[in-house]
This record gives structure tokens, sequence and C-alpha cells, in this order.
């Protein structure tokens, strides 16, 4: 079998080129990779948490539970009202405090206090929470988030930025951090 | 006329496009199949179209900022000319689209058209169905209200159930670690840029590999489908009954594309834009967030699994659906195509049709969630406090302040999250009333710590006068036990 002249070369060119376009666009692809992972790499190294204060303790009477908003530690120009986040602050007694994130820990929906039955309850699925976050009924499968706080010259401070989800439970929002004295910080 | 033949002719020696143009309008079609039932799929087409056209002038004004998105569909709503219609248009299309996407796949699937040589037809109609589904999402997250932040809150929270990789795949989806700018972005880019790309990409190869195969013949019962001679016997068909595609089918498509028009028009103008309701500000928290129509069974079924279920069915539940819905074609490539002779075919539409329609309308009654207010703002049917004594009386006013109502309906007001109240005495003692408000159970929260003994004695009081007037209450047996002289 004859080849016309010269086309073994030209195949061996061809697939030099392939090969050429193959290693440039995977050095491409590295930094649209790296692009598109951003925000999750942020959150593994610097970290999304940072103390943040919710005011004077006075704002917090004892036995009463007050709903508290913060602008997110890690925010944009145009994120609007939405890095305003609110939360549930349960002050027990003395320096004895719980800050609940709003966010069920069934699917996130906005949780509200009930004095009067003592109970969160959650509008989406049914999910309610006992005074101090521990499940009550409903769907969620286990309590309501706790920021971790501190009282800094009488101010609360939580240390929060990230919205807390189920799977991130076995982090930083374990449902009992810190209810012992002194508080965790 | 001749100078139009002739700049014809002028253009088509350079485009070269007017022989494709007229084999596609010529190709055959078994004559059978120029059917009212073959219209669904050139609908879907074009309501994908109106789409593209009015998401388009809409992008004219939006504006992809999670600061400015909600003023700036208040805009569209309010201040736009003809803004709310265009909106009006795109919101009733959507759910158009996707209604006419489903019925033309159980068509397709009814009428054995997945069945050999049509399999990637299938399988890309899938991915069709799924990309029609992210637009239909990332759209609802667009529309930058309330029941979008809450939902795109719902939808982190399945994410972040993914074992191990859960939260980092949470910050890949919003952006950042919380909803705000960076997420209303990236779904802006997805919604605009991505899903409707791969979409005209896929419909695309979808329409030509229907031309290519020949659109599915009528299904006959008892004309089975053989790997080793369909193609023949297709081709056969088409030779001895085939007629031209146009104008023998594409009337009836033409007819039928038109009618679907009108009413999103129709709709558009009856019943208006969808929302946006309240701003997308995580401080109201008086928010009661519902998803839009075509995810309300996938809202009914969260409330409604046993929570250890959850996360499997959450997880794998799709993987398994869609392994099923891929495997489908190749798995009953061949044999009987005609419903008729597909029981178990007709049975599976019936079936997920009946599941997704009570799951829906369950959802629209959302009978799992409280009634936030009831305990304020739904009074207690006066029947129930006439000719009570004060103590009875003081033990309705323990129901509505401790929001019991929230949960228990008396006389079809209130929540259906327990059980009605009319007429629990008959089915609870005084000693079981007391012992299941101090303690709870059965998916009710525990009261011990919240009621003192006076308003225990009150409520139970209440509870106990709540049977119909010709049922006496129950009574506990060892109470009215009598020893027999």
């Amino acid at each position: 079998m004859s080849l016309p002249s010269g086309l073994a070369r030209r195949e061996m060119f061809l697939k030099i080129a392939m090969l050429f376009n193959g290693v440039v666009g995977v050095l491409l692809a590295i930094p649209v990779v790296g692009y598109l992972l951003a925000p999750v790499a942020r959150g593994r190294k610097p970290g999304y948490e940072s103390w943040i204060s919710l005011g004077s303790i006075d704002q917090f009477p004892s036995g009463q539970t007050r709903l508290a908003t913060y602008r997110n530690p890690v925010a944009h120009a145009w994120d609007g009202d939405s890095a305003d986040i609110p939360c549930w602050v349960r002050h027990t007694d003395g320096d004895r405090f719980q800050v609940f994130a709003i966010n069920c820990a069934h699917l996130g929906c906005p949780v509200r206090w009930f004095p009067q039955s003592g109970l969160f309850m959650c509008p989406c699925h049914g999910g309610a929470y006992y005074a101090d976050g521990a499940r009550a009924s409903g769907p969620p499968e286990r309590g309501l988030f706790e920021y971790p706080f501190k009282i800094l010259d009488g101010s609360l401070h939580i240390q929060a930025g990230e919205m807390p989800t189920p799977g991130l439970s076995a982090g930083i929002y374990d449902q009992k951090p810190c209810t012992r004295r002194p508080p965790c910080a | 006329m001749r100078l139009m033949q002739k700049l014809g002719d002028w253009f088509d020696r350079r485009l070269q496009l007017g022989t494709p143009i007229r084999e596609t309008m010529q190709h055959p079609i078994p004559r059978d199949t120029a059917s009212w039932f073959y219209v669904f799929g050139s609908a879907a087409l074009t309501v994908f179209g109106l789409q593209l056209v009015t998401g388009i002038l809409l992008a004219f004004i939006y504006v992809p900022s999670a600061g400015e998105a909600w003023s700036s569909l208040q805009i569209l709503n309010q201040q736009v000319t003809l803004g709310w219609f265009i909106r009006a248009l795109h919101g009733w299309g959507s759910n158009f689209m996707l209604a006419i996407v489903l019925i033309h796949m159980v068509q397709v699937f009814l009428f054995g058209a997945h069945k050999y040589p049509r399999e990637l037809t299938w399988v890309v109609g899938i991915f069709l169905l799924l990309m029609t589904l992210g637009m239909a999402f990332t759209g609802q997250v667009l529309r930058f209200d309330e029941d979008a932040y809450w939902g795109l809150g719902i939808g982190a929270s399945i994410v972040s159930r993914v074992p191990v990789l859960g939260p980092a795949l949470v910050t890949l989806v919003l952006g950042g670690p919380i909803i705000g700018g960076a997420t209303l972005s990236r779904f802006f880019a997805l919604h605009v840029f991505v899903v409707p790309g791969l979409l005209i990409l896929f419909a695309g190869l979808h329409v030509l590999l229907v031309l290519k195969l020949g659109i599915n013949e009528w299904p006959m019962p008892g004309r089975l489908v053989r790997r080793s001679d369909y193609v023949e016997k297709y081709r056969a068909l088409t030779r001895t009954e085939g007629v031209p595609f146009v104008p023998y089918g594409v009337w009836k498509d033409a007819v039928f594309s038109g009618l679907v028009l009108l009413c999103i028009a129709a709709c558009a103008l009856y019943f208006g834009p969808f929302g946006p309701t309240g701003q997308p500000d995580p401080r109201v928290i008086q928010a009661a967030p519902r998803p839009d129509f075509f995810f309300l069974w996938l809202y009914a079924l969260l409330s409604l699994l046993p929570p250890a279920l959850e996360t499997p069915v959450l997880l794998i539940g799709p993987v398994i659906a869609l392994i099923v819905l891929l495997a489908l074609p190749f798995v009953s490539g061949e044999g009987e195509k005609s419903w008729k002779r597909r029981p178990i075919a007709v049975l599976t539409i019936l079936l997920a049709a009946v599941a997704l329609g009570t799951f829906t309308n369950l959802a629209s009654h959302a009978p799992w969630s409280p009634v936030m207010d009831a305990g304020t703002g739904t009074p207690i049917p006066s029947h129930f406090l006439s000719g009570r004594t004060p103590l009875q009386i003081q033990g309705a006013l323990v129901f509505q302040s401790k929001q019991c109502h929230n949960c228990h309906a008396l006389g079809e007001n209130g929540g259906k999250r327990g059980p009605a109240l009319d007429a629990v005495a008959v089915r609870l003692t005084g000693d079981q009333l007391v012992r299941q408000v101090l303690q709870g159970g059965g998916n009710m929260p525990a009261y011990g710590k919240n009621l003192n003994p006076a308003e225990t004695t009150a409520l139970v009081a209440f509870l106990q006068t709540l049977h119909p007037a010709g049922q006496a209450a129950a009574q506990d047996a060892s109470r009215t036990a009598r020893v027999q002289p």
C-alpha cells in the first residue's frame, strides 16, 4: 500500500498540533477552574467567620428571647438587604446567652419565636423548637443552630459569617457549643 | 416575479440553503402522523422562542444585583410601559413550557417513540427536561423576592446534605458564605447564558434527530419494533403512505402553537405577572415562603417524608429517577409501541400523575405548616364558648394565648398541623389530655414548662367541653366503675 507522498508526515503534524492544543487547553482550564472554585477556597483558608458585635447586652433582658440583626462580615457593596442577617438572642441569666441562627435546621426557613408558648415555629414544613433551641417536633433532625458568643466590654459578640446549613452542623454550629460558663470564645 | 426568482437564485448560489430547506419541508412523514397528538414538541419549541424574546426584553430593564433586582422588578411592573405584560408573558410562558414539555414526554412514552432507533432522541429529551426545570428554578431566583431568598436557603440546605462535599457545594452554589449579591449574579449567568445556550444546542440536536430518523409512525397494536427490520419497514411505510411534512403535518403544529401563544397571552393579560412578593430582606422574618407551582410537589414531599428518610430520598431519589429515565429506551427498545398493549406503561403514567397531583394539591393547602398568626388572628367560633363556666372560658383564653390554635383547628379555623380538636373530649379523658399537653408526644411539643398548673387545669377544662352534643366525653373507666353491691 502506498500513501500519497508526505501524508504520514502531515498526520504526525496533525497529532502534534492536537497535542499542542490540548496542552494549551489544560493550561487555560487551570485558572478557569480556580476562578470558579474561588468561593470554596476562600471559605477554607482565611475563612468567612469573624467576631461581630450584636450591641450592648442591655438590649437583651434576662429571661427573654429577642431578635437581633448584624451585617454579615463578608459582604459586597451590592448585597443590599440580603447581608443583614437576623438571629435570636436568648438571655438566660447573668452572662449566660444562647444565640440561635434564624434558619430552621430542617431546610433553612426563618423560624419565629412565640414567647407565650415558649416555642420557635417554622412556617415552611412545620418544625418546632423549645426555648433552648432543642427540637420539639416536625421534620428537623436536630435543634436550632447556635452561634458561639462572648461578652466584651458589656456587648455581646458572636462568631458568624456563613449561613448555617444541616451539612455544616459538624463544624462550628454544633447544637450546644456554649451554654456553660465561662462562655467559650 | 422574474426579478424575485432571479434574486432568489442569486442568494441560493451563495448561501446554498435552498436544497436542505426544501428537503426538510418535504421530508415524508407517515400519513397517520399528521395528527393532533404530534403537536406538542413543536409547541414546546415555540414557547421556548417566546421565552427567549421576552427574556431578552426583560434584560433591557432588569438589574441582576441583590440590592436592586427587586426594585427593578417593581419598576417593570409599575412604571415601564407594558413592562408588567412582558413579565407576565415570561412567567406564564415558563409554566406553559414546563406543562407542554411534560405532556410531550408522556405522549412520546405512550406512543413508544422512545424505542429503536430513537433512543438517543429520548435521552436528549431528558436533558432538555432537566434544563427546562433548571430554567424554572433559576428563573424563580431571578425574581429576587422573599420566596426566592428563602427558596435559595432551602436549596442550599438540601445541597449541604451531600456527604463530605456538602458545605463546599453550598458555598459554590451561593458564590459565597451567604445568599447575596454573588448568588444572584451566578444564577443570572446560569439563567441567561449557560442553560439557554445548552437548551438551544440540545433542542437543535433533538429536532435534527427527528428529521434524520423520521417522526415516529402511529403505533399499531401488534406491529412490533425489531432492530433487525424496523428501519426498512419504516422506509417502506413512508414510501407507500408517506406525505410531505409541509403542508400535511405542519398546519396542525402551526395552529396548536398559535393557540398556546394565545393562551399564554390571555393568562398574562388576565392574571398578570408573578410577584415579586416581599423584599428579599432576611430581617423580615414574617415570611412564609412557597415555591412556584411546578415545585410544589417537592415542597409537599419535604414536609411529609419521615425525617430519617429525607436525606437519602433527596440525594438518591433524583439519581435513581434519572437512571430510570435514561435507561428506559435501552431496556425497552423493542417490541410493542401501542399504549393499548402496554398496561404497565399506562399505569406508570397514571401513578406518576396521581402522585404529583396529590402532592401539588396538598402543598397548596400546606396542612403541615402551622398557621403562624392563628393565636392572635383567628377567633374561636362562638358556639365553642357559649354556656361555658368561667374556668372553661379561661381555658379557651389559654388555648388562644399559647398558640394552640396555630396547629389545632376548631370549627375549620386554625392550623392543621395537629388534629382538629372539635371532638377531642370524645377521644381523650381529662387525665390523658393533661398528659398530652404537658408531655407532648406524637409530634406535639411538650408544654410542661410553659403552662403553670392553673393554666393547665383551665385549658383541660375547656378541652373537655369539646364533644358533639349527642356524644358524651370520654371517661376514665376506673373512675366510673362501681363495685356491685
